[in-house]
């Protein structure tokens, strides 16, 4: 389990050697073939930031290299806010006063279809707060459902899982888990997630080993920046992650995430830290360099114009169009989002500018079709 | 009675297989024994009985890569 | 140099050498001596009856030296678990070269009996390196077996033409969570420090340093080449001038102000 091993790592050495890298070692590092750990420790580093221009050659070299010039187009829908975390950051805080909505069965296909009539999306990612009670496994298992007959590819973002429950959400046909891990500070962690289940750094840490283990064909990592000033160590921490997971499950495509925290206009939980637009691209160019393959995604948090150049030099995976309310598409076009959406754009609109820049949006590319786990379910 | 050791026929009176390695001149050390596609493990040679017929592999270390 | 580690047992030499092909027992004793080796393979043969042989294993066994027993012979799982036994009596060692090569021209080793055999290796106790294509699918297949190490080949096994394999090998050295071996192929010093700057974790040579005109002068060679490429793999190699485009006019950052 990969708690062991993070062990082995510091949370302050590891924030110490990053601060302690020269502009030697981040030479080093871009001429590497392969970097490793080190290697990225100085591509995030400070001593890093001279360097941005190389950095994005390479990464739109290595991205171009294999992904060609595609963005993988992804639509995110809620489909519940009930919540029992009090995650101090969040908008579905279990103590906040708000309308509390579990979409019906009917409502959770009237979204499928006013998704569908905004573009051809067929990659679904379905967010849900954590209330095993009322909207559990089962509720889950049941959008999945109703999700096949619009998408051709199921992802879910929920409360970390048991191994078996991964499983059999495999067998309603869901091909991707998208879990934050939101820091890997292991002490500050219940800091901000002070109760409900959420609160067991070790449960949430290790369910990207039960996704592996029960063959969850996509993994889908994030660290939330605002929570740790010192993210550099947090996205290290990240990149050992994602080595270790690829060691151990390989059969496993692996995409990354680093949501950044904006600043509350409304009196919110105000970031401990604000990352620029400069030092999130230093990161993306960073990974990249680190892993060749990994999907780097980018959802509406950011900002239009910002993710229509980063879509040219290493992103490759984007939502769009999105609303962050349960129901936002057609049931409750007005209720409390979970974090404000900076890319305010349609999906048509963000294919457009896609175009412009020479990329192409990619709606669909994974049909479940030769899926043993969800063929045996049909049986 | 008569038993095949690397192919070959031997005629032999010994009952057990260390008695039939011995008579035979085979070192007791960096061998190992098989009969009839089966390992004896080298404790079990004193007591392994022979028969009539039976095959026996002995085989040792060569130059290989 | 990093050691190298395999099942627990530290070695300091990446280089592993095969006895096959000498000209005397002497010469490959001194040839052993010379490449510094900690690895060392032999094969085992029926004992002819009455034929007073010089004990190989004499000029072999020394201190720091791990014997490792191949299953060269065998032709498929059944048969590899058979010779495994024998040589675990024999030589009283668990460590075992897994080969199976049915095919009697090019000696390919084959995979689906391969995956097969360690699986049942690894379940009575053996610690098993595999001889196997350079299939990255394949090696992380044996490592899930259990397997302590993988062998991938780098040509066809005695024909000294080198890494024709060199961009699976890749791919393997990147995925493997056990050490990778390159074993077959290897002709040539620079051959074996081509597989070590890609990031090999060890060489296995055996025909080119035995049919040198001077083995033991070969041998000396090969540990030089293995270290040189250990060390370079260690130092971190730069990347080939293609990826390294001058800097363009128009900058791509701009946009970051």
């Amino acid at each position: 389990m990969f708690s062991e091993e993070l062990k082995n790592y510091d949370w302050e050495e590891t924030t110490a050697r990053i601060q302690a890298k020269t502009a030697d070692d981040v030479r080093r590092a871009l001429a590497r073939r392969r970097c490793d750990l080190d290697d990225f420790m100085a591509l995030v580093s400070p001593a890093a930031a001279p360097f941005l221009e190389q950095m994005a050659r390479l990464s739109r070299l290595y991205t171009e290299e294999r992904f060609g010039r595609t963005v993988s187009m992804f639509v995110p829908l809620y489909i519940t806010n009930s919540c029992t975390n009090s995650c101090v950051y969040c908008g579905f805080h279990v103590a906040n006063k708000m309308k509390r909505t579990i979409l019906t069965e009917e409502e959770i296909v009237n979204e499928y279809k006013a998704i569908k009539r905004l573009a051809p999306f067929e990659n679904l990612l379905l967010v849900t707060g954590e209330n095993p009670a009322k909207a559990g496994v089962p509720y889950i298992a049941r959008a999945l459902d109703l999700a096949k007959p619009y998408f051709s590819n199921l992802k879910i973002e929920v409360m970390p899982l048991a191994t078996e429950d991964y499983a059999s959400l495999r067998r309603h046909g869901m091909n991707g888990v998208i879990c934050f891990q939101e820091t890997y500070n292991r002490a500050n962690y219940k800091t901000y997630h002070p109760r409900g289940m959420k609160s067991d750094f070790e449960w949430r840490v290790n369910g990207f080993d039960r996704m592996g283990q029960a063959g969850v064909h996509s993994i889908g990592m994030g660290v939330l920046i605002g929570l740790e000033p010192s993210w550099r160590t947090d996205i290290t921490m990240m990149a050992l992650h994602l080595r270790y997971l690829q060691r151990h499950y390989w059969r496993t495509r692996y995409s990354v995430n680093f949501p950044r925290m904006r600043p509350s206009e409304n009196g919110g939980f105000q970031p401990n830290c604000v990352m620029t637009d400069r030092e999130l691209a230093q990161v993306t160019f960073a990974m990249r360099i680190f892993d060749h393959d990994v999907d780097i995604s980018y959802s509406t948090r950011e900002p239009a114009d910002f993710r229509d150049h980063m879509a040219t030099l290493g992103v490759t995976t984007m939502s769009a169009g999105s609303k962050t309310e349960p129901g936002g598409y057609y049931t409750y076009p007005q209720a409390l989002e979970q974090f404000h959406v900076s890319d305010e754009r349609s999906a048509r609109e963000v294919e457009a500018a896609l175009r412009r820049v020479g990329r192409e949006p990619v709606w669909k590319d994974w049909d479940a079709v030769f899926d043993r786990a969800v063929a045996q379910a049909a049986v | 009675m008569k038993v095949k050791v690397n192919q070959q026929e031997v005629e032999t009176a010994a009952t057990s297989l260390s008695e039939l390695l011995q008579s035979l001149g085979l070192p007791a050390k960096g061998v190992a024994v098989a009969a009839d596609g089966r390992l004896v493990p080298r404790a079990e040679w004193d007591r392994f009985g022979l028969a009539e017929g039976q095959t026996l592999v002995v085989v040792k270390a060569a130059c290989g890569g | 140099m990093e050691k190298l580690v395999i099942a627990g047992r530290e070695f300091s030499s990446r280089l592993f050498l095969g006895t096959g092909k000498f000209s005397s027992n002497e010469q490959m004793s001194a040839a052993i001596e010379a490449s510094g080796t900690e690895m060392v393979t032999v094969a085992m043969k029926r004992v002819e009856l009455g034929d007073a042989e010089d004990d190989l294993l004499a000029h072999v066994r020394r201190p720091g030296v791990q014997l490792l027993p191949n299953t060269s012979g065998v032709r498929d799982a059944e048969e590899a678990v058979l010779a495994a036994s024998l040589a675990r009596e024999a030589f009283g060692t668990e460590w075992l070269k897994l080969e199976i090569h049915p095919d009697p021209r090019y000696l390919l080793p084959d995979s689906v009996e391969t995956l097969k055999a360690t699986e049942r290796l690894v379940k009575m106790g053996f610690v098993v390196l595999p001889y196997c294509q350079a299939d990255p699918t394949l090696c992380k297949r044996l490592e899930e077996a259990g397997a302590a190490a993988v062998m991938p080949l780098g040509a066809p096994i005695g024909t000294n033409r080198g890494l024709r394999t060199r961009d699976f090998l890749q791919i393997i050295v990147e995925q493997a969570g056990v050490p990778v071996v390159v074993d077959a192929g290897i002709g040539a010093p620079s051959h074996a420090a081509e597989a070590m700057e890609l990031g090999a974790s060890a060489c296995l040579v055996n025909t080119a340093i035995a049919v040198a005109g001077q083995p033991v002068e070969m041998a000396r060679a090969f540990r030089m080449a293995v270290e040189s490429g250990r060390a370079a793999y260690e130092a971190g190699l730069p990347v080939s001038a293609a990826s390294m485009e001058a800097q363009a006019s128009s900058p791509l950052t701009d946009f970051l102000g």
